[in-house]
């Protein structure tokens, strides 16, 4: 353990591949969990897990057939992103089952496309993560993507709100919720795809999904769980590898679970304060 | 009073199917405007084209007075108040100022000031700060009713405002709605399927009675063609 930790500071090690993942890593996290708000409000959780099972589809082809992985996947994702959030609102295919079509589908292709060809490795990377093999331009996409969700969020803040609470409201208003939603279909997209490289494409949902749910636990304003959301994914990733780095731990893995704790932990602060409140 | 909003032959159709066909009607400010009709009559489809959500096949919309589209105040139907969604009062309510900000991102204090206000008349005002899923039916109706004032400048457009109320609450709601006509001078439209009532409440009816067949006049007009209808027809 002590080994551990004299080598996560070693200057080689800490510039050449601990310092990127934190970077795209912070950078990550925080768009999902941004996105992330809206999504579950929203009630389109497992869209950002069936992107990710189709964006390992499209990283299997892409890798069989010698193409560069990203300029594959993010174009087949952001497609797939508008196809189901169309579906979602149209009533024929009901949601979630559009999503297990698409996303079971997309796995199956991956899955065959990689063992007839033999590459096992570096798909095997996509499905559980490497986030320490985060390289240069990963990292650049990571960051300037943080940069625009977050903007996003700061100049759109009160149009996402009113989107995401009342649709029909907001188009009286004047707000085109069409719009919204393409714009979250794409930024999710990226983010998604992203985060497939770190966490791996069967853990990203949990990155979207659970640090709304925490932030939800304690807040009872839509800024709060914004803000807190942000917080708690951004202080579990650190965590998180801190804890895989010094136990040799897989890093999506641990990720995951140090966010499932602040859940419990938020869950248990969450009712201790209504049962005040209450009385 | 000047003519506020006048809807001269107007067709519109929901997937391929005409649902209004030349419909004509006029209101001026001030009135109280209760449109009846039976479920798949079209009165959501003239709601989404008064607001301007849906654009007609023919016939024309034509506003008076200076209103806007974006300046009428909705109230949507049966709002789905998603469980446990994380929303204050007060951030509910500001968030029909939306349509005044143009694409300016914040709230400006003025905006503010307009939703307490908004809060005050409607007494939620202590309220503000509290999750809107803690509230009850009735305290939550008047929260989205002040909301639909942030963004009403002369119009409320209300869709079956106590469709999910109890019979207090719909009472009370009613009043509100009165007052807000009488006192403020809002020229108010309501959706609604309680016959009675909105007789006894709107000086203006317009019925759908079916895909081209509608009326418009006085609530006592309407009275007597209904009771006529009743008599000679069925």
């Amino acid at each position: 353990m002590a080994e551990n930790i004299r080598i996560m500071f070693t200057h080689d090690f800490f510039m050449a591949i601990l310092l990127p993942a934190l970077i795209g890593g912070v950078a990550v996290t925080i768009c999902s969990s941004l996105l992330g708000v809206t999504l579950v409000l929203k009630r389109y959780s497992m869209i950002g897990d069936g992107l990710s099972h189709i964006g390992y589809g499209a990283l299997s082809v892409a890798a069989v057939m010698n193409l560069a992985p990203l300029k594959v996947a993010l174009p087949v994702v952001i497609i797939a992103a508008f196809i189901l959030l169309r579906l979602s609102e149209s009533s024929s295919i009901s949601g979630d089952s559009a999503i297990a079509l698409f996303s079971t589908t997309a796995l199956s292709i991956g899955i065959l496309v990689s063992s007839k060809a033999g590459i096992t490795n570096d798909v095997s990377h996509y499905l559980f993560g490497s986030i320490l093999a985060m390289n240069r331009s990963d990292v650049i996409l990571s960051v300037v993507l943080s940069v625009i969700v977050i903007a996003a969020f700061i100049f759109l803040y009160n149009r996402i709100f009113s989107v995401t609470f009342d649709e029909s409201f907001a188009s009286a208003t004047g707000v085109r919720p069409a719009v919204y939603n393409m714009i979250f279909a794409v930024l999710t997209s990226v983010t998604v795809v992203l985060g497939m490289m770190m966490m791996g494409s069967l853990l990203i949902s949990s990155l979207i999904v659970i640090p709304t749910l925490t932030a939800m636990r304690v807040c009872t304003s839509f800024k709060g769980v914004v803000f807190v959301s942000g917080a708690v994914s951004v202080i579990s990733f650190l965590f998180g590898m801190f804890i895989s780095l010094i136990f040799n731990t897989a890093p999506g893995a641990s990720i995951v679970i140090v966010n499932v704790l602040f859940f419990l932990g938020a869950s248990l602060l969450g009712r201790a304060l209504r049962g005040r409140s209450r009385a | 009073m000047g003519k506020i909003l006048e809807c001269s032959a107007l067709t519109a159709s929901y997937d391929g199917v005409n649902v209004i066909e030349g419909l004509s009607f006029s209101i001026n400010e001030g009135d109280y405007l209760c449109i009846l009709g039976e479920n798949g009559s079209g009165k959501s489809t003239l709601i989404k084209c008064l607001l301007g959500i849906k654009s007609a096949d023919s016939g024309k919309i034509i506003m008076g007075g200076g209103l806007k589209q974006t300046d009428i105040g909705y109230l949507p139907q049966h709002t789905n108040l998603q469980k446990g969604f994380p929303a204050t009062v007060n951030e509910v309510v500001l968030s029909g100022c939306l349509g005044r900000r143009g694409y300016r991102p914040f709230y400006s204090a003025a905006e503010k000031k307009i939703a307490i206000q908004a809060m005050e008349r409607l007494g939620i005002a202590d309220l503000a700060q509290r999750g809107c899923r803690e509230l009850s039916g009735g305290q939550q109706q008047r929260m989205f009713l002040a909301r639909a004032m942030c963004a009403a400048k002369k119009m409320l457009l209300l869709d079956e405002p106590v469709a999910a109320l109890d019979a207090a609450a719909t009472e009370e709601m009613y009043g509100i709605i009165k007052e807000l006509n009488e006192k403020d001078k809002m020229t108010i439209i309501m959706v609604s399927h309680d016959v009675v009532k909105s007789l006894d409440e709107a000086n203006k009816v317009l019925c759908l009675c079916s895909r081209s067949e509608s009326f418009f006049g006085t609530p006592h007009d309407y009275a007597c063609s209904h009771i006529k209808s009743k008599f000679l027809g069925d």
